[in-house]
């Protein structure tokens, strides 16, 4: 026995001292690339041109056309293009390359919520160095103001999801019902809607952080305060009291489809007409045609509604960048291809393959301007979805540990939307759940 | 003495041999994963701060954790309600199948089976799309017949509606292993038994449960871990009741959140190793309960 527990203890100790390597690695470059040596656009042509090998993770479908055609132009670089996952399930996968220190691709999808935690995480190279900078008018200021964090630039946006509100036609003219300019006329329709048809709701939602934090994003909130490592969280400010106000009353007057986002019955009630509209980003259209075919030709899309009649403020829900690993092999190589993926060339290959570009020189193309959506009637709704691009309201800022955050969301603020408890409290538990991990993750919560 | 102990080392060094090989997947397989889940269990890995030893910090924390408390205590209530119910459906069929009396027995054998070769994952999924009130079965019955049934994802119904998943699920399962241990009992009893006058609740009495216990006891023993570990179902339908299951609906679903969504990966493994002493306290009772005079 004894010489089979020696066995174990030899073959623990060895796991052991891996892990230890692992996690001392990660520590000890921590401040190291802030500073660092410039790198020139010449170096990185160079290294364009002399070629190598670059992993890229991610989800976005139209990045296949991109790298084959990076590949053309750039015929010493092979790109392998993987999709470890989407959004969450691709984080897991790279937080668990970067604990191990192995496997870590060289450049990685994150979405804009996501980014500052992996900042801080230092697990993305600072591009500042490689002339980052520079790019900044090339990008529309809601995008590129989402990868900027604690001073520097730690990705490429790559698209972006500008606000608007899409709405059945078909419904709201059967019951005669105005498109809603502002919340209250939105609550208003909402009550008109359900009392004409009780099956028939004007929005699901069952507690959704993306679309709450975005909410009240637009309504000028800003609940999240971030200064390196202290943090504040409030949720009392007025911009999320006026969200609270109004969302309060669609719970409670129970005028919202019980129905989760992404689940088969909400691509249902969005093709039959039982939801009748979506605030959501301007990536939409494009899982309305696959996802709720039904509903093609009767729906449209509009400007969002708005906290102050009048006014015209916007925000962004959703949206990613591409980043370039700290942990990656060759970095100035992964950043000729950012620059090409989201700068360059491969901006009119995505768009063209229909997703929403981050540029500002696409938004101001009048012939993209003008495409128009079979979906929505024939409509030109890019030039709706360029002005709330232009409008998304400036300052706001995620939390450096927002992917956590948000997924307490549903034990917290969830209970708001199945129980007595209200809208406000339930964000007030999740405030309070949200700065328990961050002081325990080492921040200074507020 | 010296010439009694040489042989006796050499024989157990050739043991060794025959066993090497089992020992080191075992160990690696086995004990690698354990011991490294309690050497994770010590240290606290932060985002501002990095890696720290940290003793029984997590322990004292997950002791004093009203969430993984409450899971618990979700899954006792489960193992409390669910698993008799299950067990005893089981045993009615078993006991129905081998009277001998039913027809097209085989046809119900496999019927009732059948279930548990359906993957868990595709049966939550399944059951997702029946308990959906708005345009699932429940949402259509609700259309069809003019009635509001009430909706088995809201939070009351959540761990009923789990629990009728689960037995759907394991009761061809267990049925399964009750009618293998009554086929093993001798007909010559059940004869004997007739001659003796006895009808057929005093043989199941009397002979049928008796033979089976070590059976019964297995399926319960099995039954408490599955209900400890129940995992599957609460992480599938969460997607269409968010609000009703939270992240630390099961300890084991707590464990998968801390690790999955907040990289509190040491805080975690301590969930895991207390979940286990604790499954391996309840199963061991069980267990000493169940052959005591057996």
């Amino acid at each position: 026995m004894s010489r089979f527990l020696k066995v174990a203890a030899v073959a623990s100790a060895a796991v052991l001292a891996l892990t230890a390597c692992g996690g001392g690695d990660s520590s000890s470059d921590a401040s190291g690339d802030g500073g660092g040596a410039t790198v020139t656009d010449a170096q990185v042509d160079a290294a364009l041109q002399k070629g190598g090998t670059l992993t890229v993770w991610a989800w976005e479908p139209t990045l296949k056309d991109v790298v084959t055609k990076f590949q053309e132009k750039y015929p010493n670089v092979k790109v392998d293009l993987v999709n470890a996952g989407t959004g969450d399930k691709q984080y897991t996968a790279l937080q668990n390359a970067i604990a191990a220190g192995k496997g870590v691709p060289d450049v990685g999808q994150i979405e804009y919520y996501a980014l500052p935690q992996f900042a801080i995480g230092k697990a993305l190279t600072n591009l500042n160095p490689y002339g980052a900078e520079s790019l900044k008018a090339d990008f529309n200021p809601g995008p590129w103001n989402s990868v900027n964090s604690g001073g520097g630039v730690y990705g490429l946006p790559m698209d972006s999801g500008p606000m608007a509100l899409y709405y059945n036609k078909e419904v709201f003219d059967k019951y005669k019902i105005e498109v809603p300019k502002t919340w209250t006329e939105y609550l208003d329709a909402a009550r008109k809607l359900h009392a004409a048809d009780p099956k028939a709701y004007i929005t699901n939602d069952t507690g959704d952080a993306g679309f709450t934090t975005s909410m009240i994003w637009q309504a000028g909130g800003k609940p999240y305060q971030v200064d390196g490592t202290n943090v504040t969280i409030n949720f009392s400010d007025a911009g999320s009291q006026e969200f609270v106000k109004v969302w309060q009353t669609l719970i409670s007057e129970k005028l919202l489809a019980p129905v989760s986002s992404w689940s088969d019955q909400w691509f249902q009630g969005i093709g039959n007409g039982s939801i009748a509209s979506l605030a959501t980003g301007a990536w939409m259209p494009a899982n309305f045609v696959t996802s709720a075919p039904a509903g093609k030709g009767k729906w449209r899309a509009a400007e969002l509604p708005q906290w102050t009649a009048g006014g015209t403020a916007s925000a962004e829900n959703g949206g990613s960048s591409l980043a370039v690993m700290d942990k990656g092999a060759n970095k100035e190589l992964a950043y000729g291809f950012l620059k090409y993926a989201n700068d360059g060339d491969g901006v009119q290959i995505r768009v063209d393959g229909g997703a929403f570009p981050a540029t500002s020189k696409t938004l101001a193309d009048p012939k993209w301007l003008s495409t128009e959506f079979p979906y929505f009637g024939g409509q030109k709704a890019n030039e709706i979805f360029a002005k709330s691009a232009q409008n998304v309201v400036t300052g706001w800022s995620y939390l450096p540990f927002q992917v956590y955050s948000n997924s307490v969301f549903n034990d917290t603020a969830g209970k708001a939307y199945v129980s007595g408890t209200t809208l406000a409290d339930g964000l007030k538990a999740w405030q309070d759940q949200s700065a328990k991990y961050g002081n325990e993750q080492g921040f200074t919560v507020k | 003495m010296a010439v009694a102990t040489v042989p006796r080392r050499r024989r157990s060094y050739r043991g060794w041999q025959f066993v090497g090989p089992f020992m080191i997947v075992f160990a690696l397989v086995f004990l690698a994963p354990i011991a490294y889940a309690i050497y994770l269990s010590l240290y606290r890995n932060r985002l501002i701060g990095g890696n720290a030893f940290v003793g029984l910090d997590n322990y004292t924390q997950v002791l004093q954790d009203s969430q993984f408390w409450s899971g618990v205590g979700r899954v006792g209530l489960f193992l409390v309600v669910q698993v008799p119910i299950m067990l005893f459906l089981a045993l009615l069929v078993a006991l129905a199948l081998d009277s001998g009396r039913l027809y097209g027995k085989s046809f119900f054998r496999v019927s009732i089976f059948l279930p548990y070769a359906v993957p868990a994952v595709v049966a939550a999924l399944m059951w997702g799309f029946i308990y959906g009130s708005q345009f699932g079965l429940i949402g259509n019955l609700n259309d069809a017949l003019g009635i509001t049934l009430p909706d088995p994802l809201k939070p009351s119904l959540i761990l009923a509606s789990i629990g009728n998943i689960s037995t759907w699920q394991f009761v061809g399962y267990n049925m399964l292993i009750f009618y293998s241990a009554l086929q093993v009992v001798p007909k010559s009893l059940y004869e004997s038994a007739a001659i003796d006058g006895a009808g057929q609740v005093r043989i199941i009495r009397s002979i049928k449960l008796p033979a089976i216990r070590g059976a019964l006891v297995i399926a319960t023993i099995f039954s408490i871990i599955g209900s400890f570990q129940l995992f599957n179902e609460p992480a599938i339908l969460r997607n269409l009741a968010p609000n009703a299951i939270t992240t630390y609906f099961t300890p084991n679903f707590y464990a998968y959140s801390l690790t999955f969504s907040g990289q509190q990966i040491n805080y975690s493994a301590a969930v895991a190793v207390v979940m286990a002493v604790i499954t391996m306290i309840v199963a061991y009772v069980v267990q000493l309960r169940g052959t005591k005079d057996l």
